[in-house]
């Protein structure tokens, strides 16, 4: 795995949009490994498109971005996936695969065809399952769960194919406060103990303040501002991004920027 | 995976033993030892037992057996074709036939039929078939190029391609038939489908189809399990989805072409059997593709024996199928609209 100073993702000057329509403008960043990176905008300001871009399912039309130095483009899907999983909104099936074959999907990129899954996949797959507190469902149908069941199930797949690196599109979306939770301590463990990377697109400021490293902070399709989440969590910018009027204060016990809508 | 082994051992046992039973039914019936001791010596090229009645072994081998392979194998070419389209649409409801694939067969069928009564003298057992298939290519290929502006092929693209160029076919047809006039009951029987008469040319014929076909559809069966999960989850999980579905597109329309260029059209296999089987052994393709063709077979050949050998008049067998089939698509239908209102 790389580590040091070449940074994992660099973006150079990066638009995209869909006939005529721009969605991201001139994005230029650099991400580095083992960070926890949150993705954060109101609606429709590009989050969803520009982690697109990062998983190599969609092309800039106008830019470069690389991943450890190469682009994107250029990677052969199989490469890809053994280096970077995505965790989707949501998940539509019309087949009946079980909790347990969705989430041994995962392993898919690594077990050679025509071979049964090894010990070492069924491990992953087990305790992916055990970490998003689904053990008990493997054997159920992904067709009958609920939307916060199937959230969990996505991101244990995501946790099966055990990747360097791990994209996340609202992965807390449809969630109850206790797997939310669960989610976000899992994944900054996954981050400080394994230095792994994540992005993950999040809706809740407070909740991305608490848990992530660094922000990135995008605004009607252009980078509003990256960086620690100390420099850019303020008051200010939640109203200018977000027009929402907020108080942050510093937590002290977590050393971190904590946000309070003011409702009035 | 013992659980899997035993499915498919006991379908194969149960397609073995009615292949056997099937071939001893009909106007003359042959004992089942018969027909085993007649296969046995066929096939080490002895001479058959002294006390089997001389005209058995020219029955069985030329007459029966090919017509009762021939319906294996458009079974199960159908049965998987149909498996193979409802993963690639991500539709339950598809059928191999959902790309229009049918009517492009039967409009070359007719127009075959149509050429040979206007005096073009041609051998109809050949035109037949061979037209039926370049139709049923000729149909894929604008289907392909009309869902072509769609980068990614997505399943409402192709389904709405292949409505818009069955609709136009079928006016064809209609076209065809009221040329026809009085002979027009020649391409009516065509089109309801019929195994009568096959031989062992039409059997290699479809065999050198389906082979190659199902081959490429196995080796892709674990690809389209995670195609299911929708493309763009599919190519980050490192499946080229894009090129895996039109090549699977174009294998399954093939197989189905070689099977209704000598069978007509026979519905409801394609929709039933993968539809059956997906409720009995789960929704992983390696099993349930593998699991198709056996029951296909099984349900085609069964059909097709009950008209030969049971009904006092062979009916055509598509319209026999459809038949059961189509009280079977209204209770899925039912039972999805009834699913949804929940």
């Amino acid at each position: 795995m790389m580590t040091g100073t070449a940074p994992l993702f660099v973006l150079d000057r990066c638009s995209f949009g869909y006939t005529a329509t721009p969605v991201l403008v001139d994005i230029s960043m650099d991400l580095d490994s083992g960070r926890f990176y949150g993705l954060l905008g109101p609606n429709g300001s590009g989050k969803t498109t520009l982690l697109d871009l990062l998983t190599g399912a969609a092309h800039p039309l106008a830019g470069r971005l690389t991943f450890h130095g190469r682009e994107v483009g250029t990677y052969g899907k199989a490469a890809l996936a053994r280096l970077l999983a995505v965790v989707p909104q949501d998940l539509h099936i019309s087949f009946d695969f079980t909790v347990y074959d969705v989430v041994m999907m995962g392993r898919h990129p690594f077990i050679p065809r025509f071979s049964p899954p090894s010990t070492a996949d069924i491990d992953l797959v087990q305790a992916a399952l055990a970490e998003m507190d689904i053990s008990a469902l493997q054997h159920r149908s992904v067709m009958h769960l609920s939307g916060g069941e199937r959230q969990r199930v996505l991101v244990a797949r995501a946790l099966a194919q055990n990747t360097p690196v791990l994209l996340l599109d609202e992965p807390t979306a449809s969630l109850d406060i206790r797997h939310t939770l669960d989610i976000m301590k899992i994944l900054r463990r996954k981050v400080t103990e394994t230095g792994i990377t994540v992005i993950a697109t999040i809706h809740d400021l407070d909740l991305a303040s608490v848990f992530c490293d660094e922000l990135i902070v995008l605004h009607a399709g252009s980078l509003y501002c990256h960086g620690p989440v100390a420099a850019v969590m303020t008051a200010p910018l939640i109203r200018e991004v977000f027009a929402a009027e907020a108080v942050v204060f510093n937590d002290e016990l977590l050393g971190k920027p904590r946000v309070q809508y003011r409702y009035a | 995976m013992t659980r899997q082994l035993t499915i498919l051992s006991l379908l194969l046992l149960l397609l073995a033993g009615l292949v056997t039973v099937a071939t001893g039914l009909g106007y003359l019936h042959i004992p089942v030892g018969q027909v085993l001791e007649i296969g046995w010596a066929h096939l080490t090229g002895t001479p058959p037992a002294a006390d089997i009645d001389s005209r058995f072994p020219v029955i069985v081998t030329d007459i029966r057996l090919p017509r009762i392979i021939a319906a294996t194998l458009v079974g199960g070419g159908l049965a998987v074709a149909g498996g193979v389209f409802q993963a690639l649409l991500l539709n339950p409801l598809a059928d191999p036939y959902t790309l229009g694939v049918s009517s492009g067969a039967a409009f070359g069928a007719s127009l075959a039929i149509i050429l040979s009564l206007f005096g073009i003298a041609l051998p109809l057992s050949w035109t037949v078939p061979f037209f039926a298939f370049a139709g049923a290519l000729a149909t894929l290929v604008v289907v392909f190029s009309l869902a072509s502006a769609d980068s990614r092929f997505s399943s409402n693209t192709l389904i709405l391609a292949g409505v818009i160029v069955a609709a136009i076919l079928s006016a064809g047809i209609g076209f065809i038939k009221y040329m026809a006039d009085e002979e027009v009951s020649i391409i009516i029987f065509w089109l309801m489908g019929s195994l009568v008469g096959k031989t062992w040319q039409e059997v290699l014929l479809v065999l050198t189809i389906t082979l190659p076909c199902l081959l490429v559809i196995f080796y892709f069966a674990r690809d389209l399990n995670i195609m299911a999960l929708g493309e763009k989850t599919a190519d980050s999980l490192g499946v080229e989805s894009i090129k895996v579905r039109k090549l699977l597109l174009t294998v399954a329309t093939l197989m189905t072409a070689g099977c209704v260029a000598i069978s007509g059209i026979i519905g409801f296999i394609g929709l039933i059997v993968p539809h059956l089987l997906r409720l009995l052994v789960g929704a992983d393709n390696r099993l349930l593709l593998p699991a198709c063709f056996l029951a296909g077979a099984i349900l085609l050949l069964a059909a097709d024996t009950v008209t030969r050998a049971l009904l006092p008049h062979e009916i055509p067998i598509g319209v026999l199928t459809a038949l059961i089939g189509g009280p079977f698509f209204c209770y899925i239908f039912r039972k999805r609209q009834l699913g949804r209102g929940r």
